[in-house]
């Protein structure tokens, strides 16, 4: 096992750094630069601004910088954002999201997996259709849809949530069911086929001839095999959910780390880009390192080479 | 299944360390709650270019002038000012006792070295230019020529602040109260750098207001600022700029109270909310307008330009699509501009009449007969000119060009709409890498040589690469004159030449529209933009 992590981390490097380097260049070959704006600054302020962040400089010279700089983790400072570094950016925004995130993959879980148990168990009868039917509108409602109806709902007419901020625990109803709403319904039909799919499986059938009761063999045995596909899911969901969204920080007024993605894109704010992509694709490989870990635990057949 | 258990008590127990980020408390008092916009860019004076962290600037620091109620300039920091007869040596006397937020002394000595400090290069200050071009020595400066000591700016006691200018400029009092120009604290800067400006701790000011919190993305706490000279006319304990990003999650906001101003409205309520108490559409000073490459032909006809203004009904558009929430366009230069003769620029152009006729049903068979003089059909029915518009999609853009489309088609034009993502939309518009296209601007001071010069052949915003000798011989003159009557003569001629051959397309003068409570006392909106609330109050 240990090998393989030795093993695993290597390959990481290697992923982040070819993720690096094609974000690098890329984000360069679109049009534009940070300093566009409908008023133009002269030609006097753009040299000087793009003098002092070393974007004058040829783009090869400006990615070798650039890598020998995160070497020795310095993600450079950001080129909107005047004043702030990359790093500590992605630092006081990614607790802010990841609370909300972390919260929202449990209620995904604690949610997500006992129904998708009970809708195989009661599969064809009427328990089994109502949660088929709440988890396909879960993947089907785009998560801007529930945000805008619960501030709607909640917020503005029923006035019972706060519509804005972390201030309490109340404000963090509305964005953890906006945030949890897919993912939920995704596992609950995940659990729900896989569940079946075990259920019908040879052992199972032979545990219940030998009188194994009902409850146990489908603890001891049933679910942890069944799990297996939604460890496979958690994995990358839980560093996109971590990250933080786009639209709910928006919608909600939080100041999370999913924003930057998106503005920093538009903005072209080269650091930042750079720095969250990084971010996500080292989030993306620890969490897909922990995901085989994870199955090891569950399943001690699975070999870790 | 313990397994399973223990792995979800790992989840659990990651997420509680990853909880440790303040929320914040909120102060107590009066605190007024506004959204002027998202989070600021940045809220460094030198550094911003941006209207609504030059609308929350206004509040933390305080430039040696400043614009009142009325627009007219008033004392800042400086309370008497005077000016040289060749109008190069400008003298102004700071108040007595001015400090720091921090409790230190305000001198005279600090503005020299803000005003440095925006000429530095490494500052790399976008607006530089802008507000220190007349300054003596300030090319050289910028340009990395010259040590930033060698600006034409001297403290020769601490409460005198001397500039010397190498051209006389009759508006330097507008820049001299521009934010870009404010006093910054030397020692804070001086310590943190760049980074002074991102935190309460280190963000010493001078305004009516000083911070005490900023979380990013959520608001900014600023509270009375003790040290204010004039702070016992503040009224409010503290203003809390909340920094939302999207219109209708500031429209529950205000729906529910927890903002009692704000300026981001989303579109689709306007209809709702015209004619209610606390909507207010004010006109700021700019004008919505299109460019039309003078490069590519026939664009560089001036009766095909004009045709194509003519054939555009601007009452429908600022009226209909645009939901009142603009005003139609018939000049280039709207209200609010100030005339250097006296009064408003608009009242005084064209002897009061406006340049384009607001007869819609003529100026479109002006338009045809125009379109036919030039070579074209000017045929609905026999479309025989192709172009291409091009532009972003926000706000009314794209509604605009669909509008375009039809408008033009009736005088025999054949438009394409191509849509460009905003941050490749700019520099290809500045190229001239395109056939029509919107634009805009808005005023950064009330001088209309602010925008009446976007058309001068050199300028860096002149994106219909617009050259006419004429226009630019007026401008010369309105630049090298002293004499108030006779820069205005010339930047009068200067509309006259630009809206006679149409060197841009005017559509619609923009406004601010926003909801305010009528909860808030003794605040105003002024023309650039800004929202001014140091000495408003809520009514209980």
């Amino acid at each position: 096992m240990g090998k393989y992590i030795i093993k695993r981390v290597i390959m990481a490097v290697i992923t982040i750094f070819v993720v690096a380097t094609l974000t690098f260049f890329l984000m360069n070959a679109v049009p534009g630069g940070p300093y566009e704006a409908e008023k133009s600054i002269s030609p006097a302020a753009k040299a000087a601004l793009e003098a002092k962040f070393g974007l004058d400089q040829p783009l090869f010279k400006q990615y070798i910088t650039y890598m020998k700089n995160i070497l020795h983790g310095d993600f450079g400072p950001s080129l909107k954002q005047r004043g702030r570094n990359v790093i500590d950016i992605i630092l006081t925004k990614f607790p802010v999201s990841a609370k909300i995130g972390g919260i929202s993959v449990l209620v995904a879980l604690i949610v997500g997996i006992p129904l998708g148990c009970i809708a195989a168990l009661n599969r064809g009868k009427i328990g089994d259709s109502a949660i088929i039917v709440i988890s396909t509108i879960g993947i089907a409602i785009p998560s801007f849809v529930v945000c805008s109806l619960s501030m709607y709902i909640f917020g503005v007419k029923l006035k019972w949530l706060p519509t804005m901020g972390l201030k309490t625990w109340k404000n963090y109803i509305m964005p953890v069911f906006a945030l949890s709403f897919y993912p939920t319904a995704y596992i609950v039909r995940l659990m729900r086929s896989s569940m079946l799919d075990v259920m019908g499986q040879d052992y199972m059938r032979t545990a219940r001839a030998k009188g194994v009761s009902q409850f146990f063999s489908l603890f001891k045995h049933a679910l942890r095999n069944a799990i297996l596909p939604v460890v496979t899911y958690v994995g990358p969901m839980m560093a996109y959910t971590l990250t933080g969204s786009f639209i709910i920080e928006k919608v909600f007024t939080i100041p999370g780390l999913g924003g930057e993605f998106v503005s920093s894109i538009t903005n072209r704010d080269y650091m930042m880009i750079m720095g969250t992509t990084i971010f996500l694709a080292s989030l993306m490989v620890v969490m897909n390192v922990i995901v085989d870990i994870v199955y090891k635990i569950i399943d001690p057949r699975i070999n870790l080479k | 299944m313990k397994k399973l258990a223990s792995l979800l008590a790992l989840v659990l127990v990651v997420c509680m360390v990853m909880s440790v980020a303040g929320t914040g408390a909120y102060a107590e008092g009066k605190i007024l709650p506004v959204q002027v916009g998202p989070n600021p860019e940045t809220i460094d004076p030198a550094i911003n270019s941006a209207v609504d962290g030059g609308n929350m600037l206004l509040h933390f620091l305080e430039c040696l002038l400043t614009v009142d109620q009325n627009g007219e300039i008033a004392p800042g920091c400086a309370e008497t000012w005077e000016v040289s007869d060749d109008g190069l040596v400008w003298t102004f006397h700071l108040r007595d006792g001015l400090k720091w937020s921090d409790g230190s002394d305000l001198k005279a000595s600090d503005f020299v070295y803000s005003w440095q400090r925006v000429a530095d290069p490494l500052t790399a200050a976008p607006y530089a230019d802008t507000v220190l071009w007349p300054v003596a020595n300030f090319n050289a400066v910028f340009n990395g020529e010259a040590d930033p000591s060698t600006l034409g700016v001297a403290a020769p006691d601490d409460q005198t602040f001397v500039v010397t200018l190498e051209a006389a400029c009759p508006y330097f009092e507008s820049l001299a109260a521009f934010a870009t120009l404010s006093p910054v604290n030397p020692a804070t800067v001086e310590a943190n750098g760049d980074a002074w400006a991102v935190d309460a701790e280190t963000y010493i000011c001078n305004g009516p207001f000083m911070i005490t919190e900023w979380v990013p993305g959520s608001y900014i706490l600023s509270e009375r600022n003790p040290y204010y000279w004039n702070a016992d006319a503040i009224k409010l304990d503290g203003i809390r700029w909340l920094l939302i990003e999207d219109s209708n999650a500031a429209y529950s906001a205000y729906q529910t109270g927890e903002a009692l101003m704000i300026k981001d409205v989303p579109t689709e309520e306007i209809p709702s909310l015209m004619g209610s108490d606390d909507f207010f559409i004010d006109p700021i000073i700019g004008t919505y307008y299109l460019s039309l490459n003078n490069q590519v032909a026939p664009l560089d006809n001036a009766d095909v330009r004009k045709a194509m203004s003519l054939a555009i009904d601007r009452e429908y558009v600022a009226g209909t699509l645009m939901q009142g929430t603009y005003v139609a366009a018939y000049n280039f230069m709207g209200p609010g501009w100030a005339d250097p003769a006296g009064g408003d620029f608009m009242a005084n152009a064209n002897n009061g009449e406006t340049y384009i006729s607001k007869d819609f049903e003529a100026n479109l068979a002006e338009a045809k007969a125009l379109m036919q003089k030039a070579g074209y059909s000017g045929d609905p029915e026999n479309p025989d000119l192709k172009l291409t518009y091009s532009t972003n999609d926000a706000g009314y853009h794209k509604v605009v060009a669909e509008y375009l489309q039809e408008a033009w088609k009736e005088i025999g034009i054949d438009l394409t709409v191509e849509v460009v993502e905003w941050a490749s939309f700019t520099p290809m518009r500045r190229a001239g890498d395109y056939e029509s296209s919107r634009n805009g601007w808005v005023g950064d001071y009330s001088d209309p040589s602010n925008m009446i010069e976007l058309l001068y052949s050199t300028n860096g915003n002149n994106d219909g690469k617009y050259n006419n000798p004429d226009f630019d011989a007026a401008i010369d003159v309105s630049r090298s004159t002293t004499d108030k009557a006779e820069r205005s003569a010339a930047l009068h001629q200067a509309e006259d030449i630009m809206m006679d051959t149409m060197g841009c397309v005017p559509v619609a003068y923009y406004t601010d529209f926003y909801l305010q409570s009528p909860a808030i006392t003794g605040s105003w909106h002024s023309p650039y933009g800004y929202w001014f609330f140091m000495y408003a109050d809520i009514a209980e």
